[in-house]
């Protein structure tokens, strides 16, 4: 399992998840101005590129975090953590990976891509099934910037909320290398909502929030970001994001607690599942052979 | 020097003064010839401490970048990736380097401002960025890496002097009139949130 994990990792750095790249061409076709297309056949020669000469396609591979939903009866449940951090450092020496760990305070680069607390991982823990969804991100350090998450007073509302995304992207999009996919959280406080952002992103690329006014913001928000006109690249262009994901939970009467994350166009997510006997597979990355 | 191939608009460095103030905000080209890269560490050392660039930088081009590079066997470096870094880290720094080695053309990710575009027009040098995640192309565009130096900054912090065959794209962010494209746009891209902030607001009205 730690060496298909770990390869899984060093393939996703290499190839983007079949979502992403079908929503790229999709806006690719759509853009009409000249630099949008320059800078469209530009990143999809490196793609192309990547691919073919097997190196991580930004130079930028990023910091490797994992949402894990993996059920109590999961075989391996109790060795996952060791795992996967193992798995880090073998696709860091294999891949190659560059080596973005850096210790806070004592400020030293650790050189494995791992230190304290990172690979990040969080869990959601499944009473009663014996599988494990691997949700893998690269997170790259340009499109981290853009984070934020704040508590509005519940009288601000969800106009609030989208004028609290529409502020920041204005600002902080152009340099996160557009097209981006949005990742909001709505919930109670700031680290509530900060998570669920976070979780927004793993989400497939176009999927839609269950709740039925959750959905429409969400289509409300990438028409707007859109309407802004930064474009790939933050150049200018017709379209500046893949997606909006909103995820949500309940809140105080008293606090709409927000957040925001936002992933580049290099958006290096990964799903596997393991079942029980530990057969694999790769949701997200047809082309990946566990 | 400017040569057309296939559509697209090649110059060749060191470029002349002609070529730079051919050079408009937006416009695309490509480069051939040679860059160095140099970023944070590179900035403060010419800058704060006055040192001077063991590299000849009068009329050449500076790449803001971090690459990662492999030694060859039997001597020599390789490029195995290389990608822009973001250019307004420099922005402080950047009038001031520029007045000291007369470098000419910048590259990097994203817009810079004031100071940037003031060297631009005082010197008429000219800032453009690349596309950022295409960190493999643009490998491959560098066929001979001819210079390592102060290589005791760590290997993303170093000069690296390259030879570079068509090169890019590159967008013009700053031409050498001192205009920017970046804080042009962003003026645009303000007036369309505050339109868009209207009609949201009239959109989430969410009640029980
Ligand atoms: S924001 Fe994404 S594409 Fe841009 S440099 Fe960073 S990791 Fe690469």
């Amino acid at each position: 399992m730690t060496d298909t994990i770990a390869r899984f990792i060093g393939f996703s750095a290499r190839q983007l998840p079949d979502d992403v790249t079908a929503k790229l061409r999709e806006l690719r076709e759509k853009e009409t101005g000249a630099l949008p297309k320059v800078l469209y056949e530009a990143m999809f020669r490196n793609m192309e590129l990547a691919a073919e000469l097997s190196r991580p396609s930004c130079q930028d591979t990023g910091l490797v975090q994992f949402w894990l939903r993996c059920g109590t009866g999961f075989p391996l449940i109790n060795e996952l953590e060791g795992l996967l951090r193992e798995a880090v450092l073998q696709a860091t020496a294999e891949t190659p990976l560059r080596p973005n760990v850096v210790e806070a305070f004592d400020e030293y680069n650790t050189g494995t891509n791992v230190g304290r607390g990172v690979p990040c991982v969080h869990w959601d823990i499944v009473p009663g099934w014996d599988g494990c969804e691997i949700y893998t991100y690269l997170a790259g350090g340009g499109c981290a910037l853009p984070g934020y998450a704040t508590v509005l007073m519940p009288g601000e509302g969800y106009a609030g909320v989208s004028r609290f995304v529409l502020e920041r992207l204005t600002e902080y999009a152009p340099n996160a290398c557009p097209p981006l996919l949005v990742g909001v959280g709505v919930a109670s406080s700031a680290e509530t909502a900060a998570l669920l952002s976070k979780k927004a992103l793993l989400r497939p690329v176009g999927s839609h929030s269950e709740n039925e006014r959750a959905a429409r913001m969400e289509r409300l928000l990438e028409e707007s970001i859109n309407a802004l006109g930064i474009g790939p690249q933050g150049v200018g262009g017709s379209y500046t994001v893949m997606g909006v994901h909103i995820e949500h939970a309940a809140r105080h009467p008293a606090s709409l607690g927000v957040g925001l994350s936002v992933s580049c166009w290099s958006h290096r997510r990964g799903h596997l599942f393991f079942d029980r006997e530990l057969n694999c597979t790769a949701a997200s990355h047809a082309g990946f052979q566990p | 020097m400017t040569t057309y191939k296939d559509g697209r608009r090649i110059l060749s460095a060191p470029l002349s003064d002609d070529d730079l103030r051919s050079l408009r905000i937006g416009d695309i080209f490509y480069l051939s010839g040679t860059l160095t890269t140099g970023r944070d560490a590179v900035h403060r050392r010419v800058v704060e401490e006055g040192r001077a660039l063991p590299v000849d930088l009068r009329g050449g081009v500076l790449l803001h970048a971090g690459p990662i590079v492999r030694p060859l066997e039997g001597g020599g470096w390789e490029m195995v990736s290389i990608g822009p870094t973001t250019s307004m880290r420099m922005e402080k720094f950047e009038y001031e380097f520029v007045k000291a080695t007369d470098v000419r053309l910048l590259i990097g990710k994203g817009g810079m401002k004031e100071n940037a575009a003031r060297a631009c027009r005082d010197f008429g040098c000219v800032h453009c960025v690349m596309p950022a995640g295409c960190a493999v192309a643009a490998a491959l565009s560098v066929e001979e890496i001819v210079g390592a130096d102060w290589l005791d900054l760590g290997m993303p912090e170093a000069l690296w002097t390259c030879r570079v065959r068509e090169f890019g794209p590159l967008i013009v962010s700053i031409d050498a009139e001192g205009r920017n494209y970046f804080e042009e746009k962003k003026a645009e891209y303000r007036r369309h949130k505050d339109e868009q902030l209207a009609r949201l607001a009239k959109e989430l009205a969410f009640r029980e």
